[in-house]
């Protein structure tokens, strides 16, 4: 009898440790795949049209997704914003919290989650998909490199479209704010550009916001490639890789904004 | 879809999100007012800087004319030693009156230079010798009551 628990017991701590080395050789890998990427860059650059593709195919079809999310979400902010700062009378300063919650946090942050459920689960799929039909295989088989030809472009498509699309999404939300505060509610429209010029400034709120949606669009685009290439080529395997690229990528995005809010703004 | 097309396209995207990049620096933000081409350091000891924040402004009349760039503490005199970033534009006197206020009731707070009558000007890394500090408003308080208590006894 306690020789069964005991072989439970050894059991389990095994599966631990079985979890924590793949997860580990995971991560290695997905650094190795990272390098991989930045060393044949300079290849699938030389075929620009791939890249500038891709940027159509992630950064230009979400254009849609985010204009119209950053659109109501700056109306929200409007509204919200306008009833708690009337209380304390000071609804001349909806301006300063429209843009400054859009351009540090809800710019970056909603767009690069946007931007991972539309654009990173498509790639995700593509390359998934590719691998399950043995395409990447048999590039391979003809000389041409999988990654100078498919992941690189997929992945630099990502990272530039990504703070272009934020700062849409910010500049939007703004103007979302605007109506809804100025055109709808009547807040003075002087006190609101000035006020709200006053407090932002270029490059404490806007430059950081810009160079956090970057590092967003790096994990994302990351993430999506990595578990497209390395998704088991089956239905169920890329249905799961698919799964783990938003699932990932909105862990990924939450977390690092944490790390990077800390170190930009700690309000000395 | 021809290669062309997506050319015009992402052109379009890329212009797109540059635009909305100009208009969160110009319209949203203060890149054209606040951002001064040619500074010069000044410092200010204060004994009390309230809450005085780096990148507080520094303002004569009203007009921001430079930045608080540095803030830190002096071991030996016990003061708030800030360093303030001012455009070049602006020369003021050497017995220019620093002080520390508030914008509004309970706005921010700022530094405010009252420029005195003296011929010489301050010069870069001058420290500006005449300073009030922020009013703290428990001292005041206080103050106002010790005050009361003593017209209380004074009536006896």
């Amino acid at each position: 009898m306690a020789d069964k628990d005991f072989a439970t017991l050894i059991e389990l701590i095994r599966s631990v440790g079985h979890r924590l080395n793949s997860a580990v050789q995971r991560l290695g890998f997905a650094a190795r795949f990272f390098l991989m990427i930045l060393v044949y860059s300079g290849q699938s650059f030389r075929r620009l049209h791939l890249t500038i593709r891709e940027i159509y195919f992630s950064g230009f079809q979400s254009l849609l997704i985010i204009l119209v999310s950053g659109l109501f979400i700056g109306m929200v902010l409007g509204m919200q914003g306008y009833e708690t700062l009337q209380r304390y009378g000071a609804s001349e300063a909806l301006g300063v919290l429209v843009a400054l919650s859009l351009t540090r946090e809800l710019g970056p942050v909603v767009a690069a989650l946007l931007f991972a459920s539309r654009a990173g689960s498509a790639i995700t799929a593509e390359i998934g998909l590719m691998k399950a039909t043995e395409q990447l295989t048999a590039m391979d088989m003809m000389a041409v490199n999988p990654i100078a030809r498919v992941v690189a472009p997929r992945f630099w498509g990502g990272v530039i479209s990504m703070p272009l699309l934020a700062a849409l999404f910010s500049a939007v939300g703004v103007f979302g704010g605007y109506l809804v505060g100025v055109v709808l509610i009547g807040v003075d429209e002087g006190a609101f550009w000035a006020q709200m010029q006053g407090s932002v400034d270029f490059r404490y709120d806007i430059w950081n916001g810009v160079v956090k949606s970057f590092v967003f669009g790096v994990a994302v685009s990351l993430i999506a490639v990595f578990e497209g290439y390395d998704a088991v080529p089956t239905a169920e395997g890329v249905s799961n890789s698919i799964k783990r690229t938003v699932v990932y990528s909105a862990l990924a995005i939450l977390a690092l904004d944490f790390v990077l809010t800390s170190f930009m703004f700690r309000g000395l | 879809m021809s290669r062309k097309l997506i050319d015009l396209w992402v052109g379009f995207f890329v212009v797109m999100g540059i635009a909305a990049l100009l208009f969160l620096a110009l319209r949203v933000g203060n890149l054209s007012s606040a951002n001064f081409a040619e500074t010069y350091p000044l410092t200010a000891k204060f004994d009390n800087i309230g809450g005085l924040k780096v990148r507080g402004p520094v303002k004569s009349a009203g007009v921001v004319v430079g930045r608080v760039t540095e803030i830190r503490f002096d071991p030996e005199t016990y003061e708030a030693v800030t360093m303030l970033t001012i455009d070049s534009r602006y020369r003021f006197p050497k017995d220019t009156f620093a002080s520390i206020l508030t914008a509004g009731l309970l706005g921010e707070q700022y530094i405010g230079l009252d420029a005195g009558g003296d011929e010489k000007m301050l010069k870069a890394g001058d420290v500006i010798a005449k300073t009030q500090s922020a009013v703290v408003l428990e001292k005041l308080i206080s103050q106002f009551m010790f005050n009361k208590a003593s017209e209380g006894t004074d009536k006896k």
